[in-house]
Parts: structure tokens; sequence; C-alpha cells
């Protein structure tokens, strides 16, 4: 049986066969379609989504305690969120099966950085597979849990963009159950007090030697021989860019590229004339191949910054000498193109919000999620955005050195702040801080699709559940000033965020409309423009909203007026608001001259 | 032996079907026993911003990604995109570029930007193996403005080595019932402009 699946898919899928019995994760791209799929196609894995991936990672322990097999999924930095239990559950190994998905994102394509985490496997000296397609996707997370019950270790799946979010053609096999083990006390293997976790870090370095022993011998990692002289060492996606540019040398394709297959690989390049590293990203095996003594190349050639893609590859084996000749494009690029950013939506609920801080003017600590694109043109409204939560920490450094005269707002949305942003604003009223945090509930986790959280009422799998009501847990933290508005309230929303500004302490306002997308697309009568009393000033141009477009009629000075398209307008009415001479309308209330 | 291997790169913006557009032909290539890989990118794209999908279909398929410069086939589902992807193509590659315009929010609200008077005659400057596909009036014609993509699907399979009942079959598979009908007449109608046929 075959299947077109995505890398994602493949992995919800391996989890099925391999008899997982538990996943948890937060939403983040480009993980989330793991626990989608298995929460749609593969029911019999229980699945949950966490409040953040730290809450994950140690409900994906307590079931390989409990003895059964756990799969915890994240993008990159989340993992950073996650490496506290990651870094402990190295020493204590595990009881079931346990296997942690890194999602990594080279290129940023919705990410802050592009952090390569294949360090952390060597940081916390925990094994690792790569894939590089969706096939052995599936398989090694299969293999993976082999791994980690055999050596008692958590197991690190390392997936990227171009793995994750690419399709091919996947051979399935039938499910299975799973080692069947129970909860077994043993407090000083699973008890990290100092005298048991000085014992466990030795097992560890006994368990990794072994492991180095098992990477040497694995059919993870592959020899292809194809008789030439210059030999290619590399894994993940940075394989199939070079077999697409340069099939016929021999290759060296690592598959388990933690602890790796250093007494291999040296016969590899002992084998070789020459041998070239490919690897996206940090110089990850490069380092670690020159660190025992050999001769390799390859960053100098292909650079660490962003995706490699066949050309790039193609480039740098020229550079290299290995290649004669590369296909150039022939068609010349188009110069001068406008840019097409992502934007907030037509009736978007954040847009209000924006347009009000940016005529205020305060410094804006910005947030993770559909809202950090107010920092776009025209809107300008966010100042910075380092990681989720980070908007009211910094908020509240901002306000104690009094960095911005016109006042400190932070802005962050529901998911966001149950994520991280809670412990900021308990940081807010402890130290007495005169910031002011708006959170932008949406009821959703939009950014990455829409999905629930402990505020929404529903689990991922779809049942209903305890709701966390974020105003009351806002006056059980100490904030005393909360206000809940209407974003779609332009003049109230500009009224209330001054009020709280200038109110002593920490305050909170709450926006109160859902996403326009989810859980349902919201669609209200729309508005439309009588353009014999719109005078082009441009002024709901500079809201960024898609639904209003440049007409074919100009003003005197030449500039368009503006005109809606209404299979795109929610009805959201903002525009209409701030419309000077309202020429915007509703549909239903408007008469043609 | 026939040319089994082609590359596709589909471009467009979110809401367009340019996923689904690139999932019909995956499958499709899947069923007719070739080996097919697609990626795109998901996540910020889906915001109105570009989206392309990358399609490859041979014998084996290494590379998720096209090769800059390469595809066979650059299918747009906007003109200004179609001109933004061009340079993707191979010069004896074909261009299928729907005449859709959508102007950004970023070209209307500041004058640093404009979006090109003719992004088609932008394009036949550069190449002149494009079929300009009035994709929104067939699918005006048909009732049903959401039909683009399955009408430049239809274009796309004159260049595929596919039979008619495996672009039936994946379509009868992918789309609701209430729009098959809708959906093969419109892929009938695409199925009727070839390059040979578009005055230049």
């Amino acid at each position: 049986m075959k299947e077109l699946l995505s890398g994602n898919e493949a992995v919800a899928r391996g989890a099925y066969e391999a008899g997982v019995k538990l996943a948890a994760s937060y939403p983040g791209t480009p993980s989330t379609e793991i626990l989608e799929t298995l929460a749609t196609r593969y029911r019999s894995v229980y699945s949950q989504w966490s409040p953040n991936e730290k809450v994950a990672y140690e409900v994906g322990i307590g079931a390989s305690l409990g003895g059964a097999r756990a799969l915890v999924t994240m993008k990159h930095v989340g993992l950073n969120v996650a490496a506290d239990p990651f870094m402990t559950q190295a020493y204590t190994g595990v009881n079931g099966g346990f296997v942690v998905v890194s999602a990594d994102d080279p290129e940023m394509h919705s990410s802050q950085n592009e952090q390569d985490n294949r360090f952390y496997a060597r940081f916390a000296q925990v094994p690792m597979l790569e894939p590089s397609d969706s096939q052995e996707s599936k398989d090694m997370l299969v293999a993976a849990y082999e791994v980690s019950e055999t050596f008692d270790t958590p197991v690190m799946l390392r997936m990227t963009t171009r793995i994750s979010h690419s399709k091919g053609i996947v051979e399935l096999a039938e499910p299975t159950q799973g080692p069947e083990k129970k909860f077994v006390k043993n407090p000083a293997k699973y008890v990290m007090i100092p005298s048991n976790a000085r014992m466990r870090h030795v097992a560890l370095t006994e368990r990794l030697e072994r492991l180095r022993q098992y990477s040497e011998a694995t059919p993870l990692n592959v020899v292809e021989k194809n008789g030439s002289k210059i030999g290619i060492i590399t894994g993940g996606v940075a394989y199939q860019y070079v077999k697409e540019v340069a099939p016929d040398l021999d290759y060296f394709k690592i598959g388990m590229s933690f602890p790796m297959p250093l007494q291999r690989i040296a016969e590899f390049i002992k084998a070789h004339e020459r041998v070239i590293v490919v690897e996206e990203l940090e110089p990850f095996y490069e380092d670690q191949i020159k660190a025992v003594g050999y001769e390799v190349q390859g960053k100098a050639y292909f650079g660490h910054l962003g995706e490699l893609s066949p050309e790039r590859v193609a480039r740098g084996l020229k550079e290299a000498g290995v290649l004669k000749t590369v296909p150039v494009a022939a068609i010349p690029a188009a110069q001068g193109m406008f840019p097409r950013p992502p934007v907030l939506c037509p009736g978007c609920p954040h847009r209000g919000a924006f347009m009000a801080l940016k005529k205020l003017g305060v410094a804006v600590t910005g947030d993770i999620g559909c809202y950090t694109l107010g920092v776009l043109e025209p809107l300008n409204a966010l100042d910075s955005c380092i990681c989720m939560g980070a908007s009211i920490g910094s908020a509240i450094g901002m306000e104690k050195v009094k960095g911005s005269e016109k006042g400190t707002v932070a802005v962050i949305g529901d998911s966001t702040f149950l994520h991280s942003g809670v412990t900021g604003l308990m940081d807010a009223v402890y130290n007495n801080s005169n910031v002011t945090v708006i959170i932008l509930d949406n009821r959703a986790t939009a950014m990455t699709g829409g999905q629930m959280h402990p505020a929404t009422g529903k689990t991922l799998m779809g049942d209903d559940a305890g709701k966390v009501d974020i105003p009351t847990l806002a006056r059980a933290l100490g904030v005393k000033n909360i206000a809940q508005i209407d974003p779609y309230d332009y003049d109230s929303v500009l009224k209330t965020i001054k009020e709280q500004i200038a109110a002593p302490g920490p305050s909170v306002i709450i926006t109160t409309r859902p996403c326009v997308l989810m859980p349902k697309r919201i669609m209200e009568e729309p508005y439309v423009v009588d353009l014999e009393l719109c005078n082009g000033c441009s002024a709901c141009f500079r809201i960024s909203c898609p639904a209003i477009e440049a007409s074919s009629q100009a003003n005197e000075h030449g500039h368009p007026k503006a005109e809606i398209d209404s299979s795109l307008c929610t009805g959201c009415t903002l525009c209409s608001q701030i419309c000077p001479t309202e020429a915007i309308m509703l549909k239903s209330q408007y008469v043609k001259g | 032996m026939a040319k089994n291997n082609f590359d596709i790169l589909i471009v467009g913006v979110g809401g367009q079907g340019v996923l689904l557009a690139s999932e019909i032909i995956s499958e499709v290539a899947m069923k007719s026993g070739l080996d097919v890989k697609k990626s795109e990118v998901h996540g910020m794209s889906q915001r109105g911003g570009v989206v392309s999908s990358h399609v490859k279909i041979a014998s084996k398929v290494y590379s998720p990604t096209i090769h800059y410069g390469q595809a066979d086939v650059v299918m747009a589902f906007e003109q200004a995109e179609g001109l933004r992807a061009v340079d993707w193509m191979r010069p004896d590659g074909v261009a299928i570029v729907s005449e859709t315009t959508l102007v950004p929010a970023i070209v209307t609200s500041s004058r640093k930007f404009s979006y090109p008077d003719d992004a088609v005659a932008e394009i036949r400057k550069k190449t002149d193996r494009v079929i300009a596909v009035p994709a929104d009036k067939i699918a005006g014609e048909l009732g049903n403005p959401r039909l683009v993509n399955t009408i430049l699907l239809g274009v796309l399979s004159n260049y595929l080595p596919f039979d008619m009942d495996l672009w039936t079959a994946v379509i009868r598979a992918k789309v609701k019932a209430k729009f098959i009908d809708v959906n093969l007449a419109a892929f009938g109608r695409g199925r009727q402009i070839r390059l040979e046929n578009v005055e230049a």
C-alpha cells in the first residue's frame, strides 16, 4: 500500500505503526501537522496540545515512565522551551520508548531564527536520526523507538521544513502494538537528586559508547558506491540536493547523525582522493570529522546561512572543482517587482489595536503570532519580537528604565499568553511595573492554522475541555486594571489604551473578537465605497486591509479613490470608522445616485 | 523512450488553490506509476503572501525542489506572480499564466511600489512560450469563480503524459461531490487551450 505523504504525515503514520500510545505537542511551523494528522487519521494514538513545549515534553516523559511509547513534537525553538526536561531526561533514560521530533526551519520560512538543533542532540548526548524524505521520516521514527528501548534513552528525530512539508510516496506497513510495559518504581534512575544524577551521568557516558558502536554498524548510515574518486558525506535533505546534481559520485549518507559513525566515515575518507561534506546550516558533521583528524571540505563552498537547494549545491560543487558545468537560468528575472508579504486578513480583530498603537506612538514590545505582522508596512506598529512570551518581560524592563516617554505596551496573543506570558504578567504585578499588556484574544492558535488551546474549551481530539478564563486568571495574578474591549470599535480601543497607559500599576486590555477564519469563517454584510464621497485621501489604504483596493477613479492630485472587494470584506467596519468623508457604508445602505 | 521527467512550478497567492492543484498533479503522477515529490512552504504564506509549490515527476525523484531555471512548466494563478516566477523556466518550457490580477494592499497603500500594467506582456518580452489563460472569464461562464485552478490543470494536462481517465479519477476523489461535474467541465475547457492555439 502506497500513499503520497508529507514528512509530517509520515511521522504520524510511523507513530501509528510503532504503537505509540501518547503524543503531545504545542503547535509550531513546520511541526504542527504531525499531531493534526494523528488526531484526524490515527485516533488510536492519544494526542494532545499542551500549553507549551516544556509541558508537552513532560507529559511525554510521564507516558514513557508509565511504560508506553511516547512522542513529543515541536519546532526547533520549541526545544529551547523544553530544553530543561530534555537535558535531564538524557540522564534518567526511558521506560517506554521516547522520541522527540525537532522540526527545524532553515531559511526561517516561519520562524525567528534558524538555529541548528543537531547541536542539541550532542549537547544532551542523545542519539539523533535525520530522515531525508517522507519514507525515511516514517521508517526512522519506527527505528527510533527501537533505539530508545534498546539503549534506554530518549531519541531525537531531526526534521527540517523541506522534509516536513514535502510530499513523497511512502510504502506503508501494518500497525504494531509496541512492547507491553508498566511503571516500575526506580528512584535511583528517575529521581535526579545529585547523588543519583552523578550515577546517571556515568550511565549516560557508558550508553553513549554503546551508541557509538551501534552507529558504526547500523544500516541507517548508508554507503553508496559508484566508483568515483571524490566522495560526498551528507545527510538530511542535503543528500537529495547532491544526488539531484551529481548522482554518480560515491556517497556516505548519514542517517544516524549522533553519535556519528566516525570509524566508517574514516574508512570512506581513506578510500577516496577527496571528500566533500554537504550539510545544511552549521558544520555539524564537518567539525566532528575534522576534530578526529581528517581533512574534508564543506562549508567553504556551501555556506551556513539559509536553505540549500539544487542550484546552491551545484554552484558549490563547481567551485570545489567537482562539477564542470552547472545549469543556469536562461530567462532573466523580473526587476523592480512589488513585494507580496503576508498580511493581516480582512476583518482581522488585531487590526484595530495596531491602528491605535501606531497613532499613539508608544513603544510596543511584540510576540509570536499573526499579530507579528503588525510590524509590516503600512501598520508599522511593533518594536520588538524575540520569542514566545517575550513581549511582557521586555515591556517590564523597558518601562523600568523609562526607555519610552510615551509609555510601553506589550502585545501578545491568547495562545502565546498561555504558553509563556502568564509568568511575565506575574512579574509585572510582583515588581510594580507600569506596563500595559494587550492580550489579543482571538480564541485560537491562529498563525499555525487555528489550533485549540487551554482557553478554547476543546481538545485537539475534539472533546469538550476545561477552559481558562483569561480575565479571571489576570485578576488572580493580582492585576487590578483589566479592561475588555471590542477591537472593531476604534474610538474605544484608542481611549482604553490611553487610559490604561496612564493608570498606575500593571494593566491588561483583552480584545474580545474571534479570529475571522477560525473556527468558522466570519462574513457579515460587506461595505462599499461611495466614489462621489471618497476624496482619495488614502486613510483606508493605510490600515492594510486586503479587501480595500485602488479604484480606477482618482482625485484631483491623481491619487486613486478606494473600492472594496465585497467577496473579501467581512464587514468589520474599521475602515468606515476612520473615513473622514464618511464615504464607506454598508452595501444595503448605499443607494446609487 | 518518451520523456518522463517533468518539473512543474506552480505559483499564486494564498487562498487561490495552488496546493490543491499540486496535490492533484502529484496523485495523478503517482497513479501513473512514476515517482513524484512536491514541496511547498506553509505558515506565513497563508496570509495573502506568495505561495509556490514545486512538483517533480520522474522515474526516481531526489530533490523535492526544482533546480532554478530548469522548470518544464511554470503555472501561475496570477499574472504578476507569473512574471515574478518565469525565470525559473527552461527556455523550451511552457508558461501557463492565468490573466487574473490581484493587487496587494502594500501596493495600494505605499507609493513606493507599483503593480505592472500588463504582466503577461512583460512575460512575453522574456519568452514566447506563454499561454495566457482567460481563466476568470471561463470560470465566470461556468458559473463558479473558484474554478481557476482546475482550468489551469486542464491546460497543463496537454504537456504531461497522463491519460484523461487518471485526471478524471483524481479530480473526482479530491473535490466535493456537488462540484465534480463543474470541475470536470472546467478541466475540459482548459484542455482545449494549447500553446499552438494561442495568438501571441
